[in-house]
């Protein structure tokens, strides 16, 4: 026994070895503890469409759907809600909307197929509130200038009836416009443009 | 027989008597053998030698131990009538609080206690900063107790989500959202932390299991970590002079007494009056004025409809109002998101960012206690700010606030060096006197009036 020399670096080899071996187990047996957390295929699978019957929405008015657990608002817009619009384009961020955050459908002067039906997902592109529809003119928390939009009560984000974000505020970009079309007039499926 | 002999040889029985261990010392005898009871009490308790100058600061780290047992007793008793799904959840909270014998006491306990451990915590962390404690060789107790901070922040943030109410739900939305911004792997991980597309019953499910059982399990590692590592460099003091350089004859420091009975008998006193207040709080105003459990809470979530005013709950206000205070540039508002981790990571820098030659703040020079006052005046100044709505003028206010905030910590390497005071530092510990006593009870005065009114004007 005492013949036997130690060889160091036969050690050092096995080592390396038996830790590298180890460290891939250990990653292979991490992983599905890790992809455990990302969305189940039933998770997945709820993000089904939705249809919305806009028969009786008034000017003005907007209601509210639920797609994908988000709320999705459908707005009315009034003539003169519209012709208000090309006059703040000063003050947003993306007039032009070019950034993508619309089908290319929507990438116009009011972001919708029908000039007066707004269709957004009603999260805010900062940290994800739902901004409050505000359409009083020039109330005194928003400023003389207020033309009508949406605030967001998190952290102050200011969107015109376009949802086109306000510059010098939180949130980075407009609101996002969801795929959708129209089945017939007065019904509208969110979620679905094909 | 003379009175005198009888006396004697009763007193020589027993001296034999002491010499042989009775039955309680050979069961402690046959436990020493196998594991070292006796040995662990005398070296952490009984024969732990801390300095004998411990003031009204040194309550906080046992009372952080108190509460984390109230918090591990209270949650596995509320976990037996809690249910966490999203439809339920909201309800079973309810349940407790009004159907389950002596669940509201169980449920408030839990939700102050939650509060209390950052009120301890904070008291602690303040406590290590004027005294210099985690200057070496306590680097390491420090970084321990950074951990256990955020493990905590992490605890509190996940549980508050539970009773599934509007700023449960909301709260939690905008935190994972500040995930999302991160560049690249932002989008998928706030999607892998929900485990759904928004928050949802995934969340709130694998919210309950974090919040239940890992967080927990490694808040006591930490904590244990941190003890062991204290244990093993002695306690920092007041006056911030190492104890363990002058020793008497036997090796024990002259500046030291031994924890028990000194400190387990002060630590009760601390415990007495804390229980007052915890109580107090309990049974007249559970909710905090609505800081401890925010009003939008009382509303099962809904996740079409944000509250009209959101804020986090008051101990994450500072953080927070750093995060409102920096705008979004280039497209993304990540900066804001990185500047909220970067003011707790730098917490932790703190024993690598103090060059000075002192620990305590008693023998610093006055470009520390300048900068240490703009500090308090700061963190005080965005807890308030961040818990209310924001304007342009607190927005301004707030980034004044964050601005020194981090000048506190980065400046420290320049303006801590060669910075000492006129007093030299002492060989031995000092004691309290009336000076430093009333000058303690007007700089709390002034805090808390300044704090006052900073709240009410802003």
């Amino acid at each position: 026994m005492s013949e036997q020399k130690v060889d160091a670096g036969r050690r050092r080899f096995l080592t390396v070895a038996t830790t590298a071996a180890g460290g891939v187990a250990a990653a292979g047996v991490a992983t599905p503890f890790l992809m455990s957390f990302f969305p189940s295929e039933r998770a997945k699978a709820a993000g089904a469409p939705v249809e919305v019957d806009i028969s009786k929405l008034e000017p003005g008015q907007k209601i509210n759907v639920e797609w994908r657990g988000k709320p999705v608002w459908v707005l009315s817009r009034t003539p003169e809600q519209l012709k208000a619009l090309p006059g703040v384009n000063g003050d947003v961020l993306d007039p032009n909307s070019e950034m993508p955050q619309q089908p290319a459908y929507c990438q116009n002067e009011f972001r919708s197929i029908k000039p007066e039906i707004l269709v957004a997902v009603g999260i805010c592109t900062h940290l994800g509130c739902s901004p409050t529809y505000r359409p009083d003119l020039a109330p005194a928390d928003l400023g003389p200038n207020w033309k009508g939009g949406f605030y967001c009560p998190c952290h102050g984000s200011k969107f015109d009836l376009a949802a086109r974000v306000y510059k010098g505020v939180p949130a980075p970009s407009n609101l996002e416009i969801p795929p959708h079309k129209y089945l017939t007039e007065t019904r509208l499926l969110v979620g679905d443009d094909k | 027989m003379s009175k005198g002999q009888t006396i004697v040889e009763n007193a020589s029985e027993r001296a034999a008597d002491a010499a042989r261990p009775g039955a309680g010392g050979k069961v402690l005898e046959w436990i020493d053998a196998r594991f070292p009871l006796s040995s662990s009490l005398k070296a952490h308790v009984t024969e732990y030698y801390a300095p004998k100058n411990f003031n009204f600061w040194y309550f906080f780290g046992s009372l952080a131990m108190l509460v984390l047992v109230i918090q591990i007793v209270t949650g596995i008793f509320l976990t037996m009538n809690y249910k966490p799904d999203a439809a339920l959840a909201f309800m079973s909270v309810e349940y407790i609080m009004r159907d389950v014998s002596g669940g509201w006491i169980i449920r408030y306990m839990h939700s102050t206690g939650a509060s209390m451990f950052f009120v301890v915590v904070y008291l602690h962390m303040f406590r290590g900063l004027i005294y210099g404690s985690y200057k070496q060789p306590r680097e390491l107790v420090w970084v321990f107790g950074t951990l256990i901070f955020l493990a905590l922040m992490a605890e509190a943030f996940m549980g508050y989500l539970l009773p599934w109410g509007q700023m449960s739900f909301w709260g939690a939305q905008v935190i994972v959202n500040l995930f999302g911004s991160l560049p690249v792997i932002g989008p998928d991980l706030s999607v892998w932390i929900r485990g759904d597309f928004v928050v949802s019953d995934a969340t709130l499910n694998r919210f309950f299991a974090l919040h239940v059982i890992a967080v927990p399990l490694v808040l006591l590692a930490l904590v244990v970590a941190h003890l062991v590592a204290l244990h093993e460099v002695g306690s920092n003091n007041p006056d911030g002079v190492e104890i363990k350089k002058l020793k008497d004859e036997n090796g024990i420091p002259l500046d030291g007494i031994p924890f028990h009975p000194y400190y387990t008998v002060k630590d009760v006193l601390g415990v007495v009056v804390f229980l007052i207040v915890f109580s107090a709080i309990l049974f007249f105003a559970p909710e905090g004025g609505g800081y401890f459990l925010e009003k939008p809470n009382f509303d099962p979530a809904d996740p079409l409809k944000t509250p009209l005013h959101i804020a986090p709950v008051w101990y994450f206000t500072p953080f927070y109002a750093i995060l409102r205070a920096v705008p979004s540039f280039f497209g993304t508002q990540v900066w804001g998101v990185l500047a909220m981790g970067a003011a707790v990571v730098l917490i932790g820098l703190l024993p690598w960012l103090d060059k000075s030659p002192v620990k305590s703040i008693r023998y610093r020079g006055p470009k520390f206690k300048v900068m240490l006052t703009l500090f308090i005046i700061s963190f005080i100044g965005l807890g308030i700010l961040g818990a209310i709505p924001s304007t342009d003028v607190r927005t301004v206010i707030a980034q004044v606030m964050s601005f020194v905030y981090f000048a506190f910590f980065l400046a420290m390497p320049f303006y801590t060096k060669n910075d000492v005071g006129s007093t030299p530092v002492p060989t031995r510990v000092t004691m309290s006197t009336p000076a430093r006593q009333i000058r303690f009870a007007i700089l709390w005065a002034v805090t808390i009036i300044g704090a006052a009114l900073f709240a009410m004007y802003v």
